[in-house]
């Protein structure tokens, strides 16, 4: 059934585990190839804890949660989000969101994506197209 | 570490990306999407598109050849050992299918500085072949302090 954009109402969670060759795999669809995604020993000479997630992946899963409840890729109209805390692999992500108010045909969403406690997209706002009625 | 602002404003010259069908189903699977107007042809063009469509969030490599430059230029002057990627908006006109050729340019919107940290925006714009707006992209980066 298709999810109803209605003030208040929360999309389906969407959940997703990075594999360990996941940031390989981004980094070679999405041409970013900085060593801190895909080189362990790099990571850590730098002071990470090893290996972190493209903060634009993080970015694209929050994106996913919201065209999969549009049902519609086109619907989504714009977002924004910013990057804090650094995502890891191996790790459950978690992609949450509420709709705050709908207008004018469109819906507009907040959400964040976490891993654990940590938040790694803080303060997504999304624009949604829905039909209107 | 002052950050010099002579670079904002400064636009720089436009670079056109290809949109192929099979960079279309690789970025769509190693984001996780399911839908099969990404990864299907057939999919796709029973929906009535000319090829599989690309997820939205593929603006990032649409738009990354034309933001790359911008990073690096040694006028802007990131310091690239303390670069983060703080913040990144994208508003979408429509949706883009494989087979198109788009042409993306950036500008360096601002660069401020406070509490010894780098703001650097950029605001990146990609239209398509007939010069129609198709993404905006604003890419935001902090330049950490020095101890």
């Amino acid at each position: 059934m298709a999810f109803a954009f209605e003030p208040g109402a929360e999309l389906p969670e969407l959940k997703t585990t990075p594999d360990r060759y996941l940031t390989v795999r981004y980094a070679g669809a999405s041409g970013d190839f900085n060593p801190i995604h895909i080189d362990e020993e790099f990571a850590r000479s730098v002071g990470l804890p090893g290996r972190i997630l493209h903060g634009l992946w993080s970015m694209a899963q929050v994106a996913r949660a919201a065209t999969d409840a549009a049902g519609d890729p086109a619907a989504l109209r714009s977002l924004s989000v910013q990057f804090r805390g650094m995502g890891v692999l191996e790790q459950e992500v978690v992609v949450t969101a509420k709709v705050k108010a709908v207008e004018d045909g469109v819906a507009r969403i907040a959400g964040e994506a976490r891993q654990g406690d940590t938040r790694i997209v803080r303060n997504a706002v999304a624009e949604v197209s829905v039909p209107e009625r | 570490m002052p950050h010099n602002t002579d670079a904002v404003g400064k636009r720089y010259d436009p670079v056109v990306y290809a949109v192929g069908r099979e960079k279309v189903k690789e970025y769509a699977l190693a984001v996780g999407e399911t839908n099969p107007l990404h990864l299907d042809v057939a999919a796709a063009r029973a929906a009535g598109h000319a090829d599989v469509v690309a997820p939205p969030m593929f603006a990032v490599v649409y738009q990354s050849p034309s933001v790359m430059p911008a990073l690096f230029d040694p006028e802007v002057g990131i310091d690239f050992a303390m670069l983060v990627h703080s913040a990144q908006e994208f508003r979408w006109e429509r949706l883009v299918v494989a087979g198109e050729e788009l042409t993306t340019a950036t500008t360096v919107a601002a660069i401020s500085e406070k509490g010894g940290m780098g703001f650097f925006d950029f605001e990146v714009e990609t239209v398509d072949a007939a010069g129609k707006p198709v993404a905006t992209g604003i890419w935001k980066m902090i330049v950490r302090g020095e101890a």
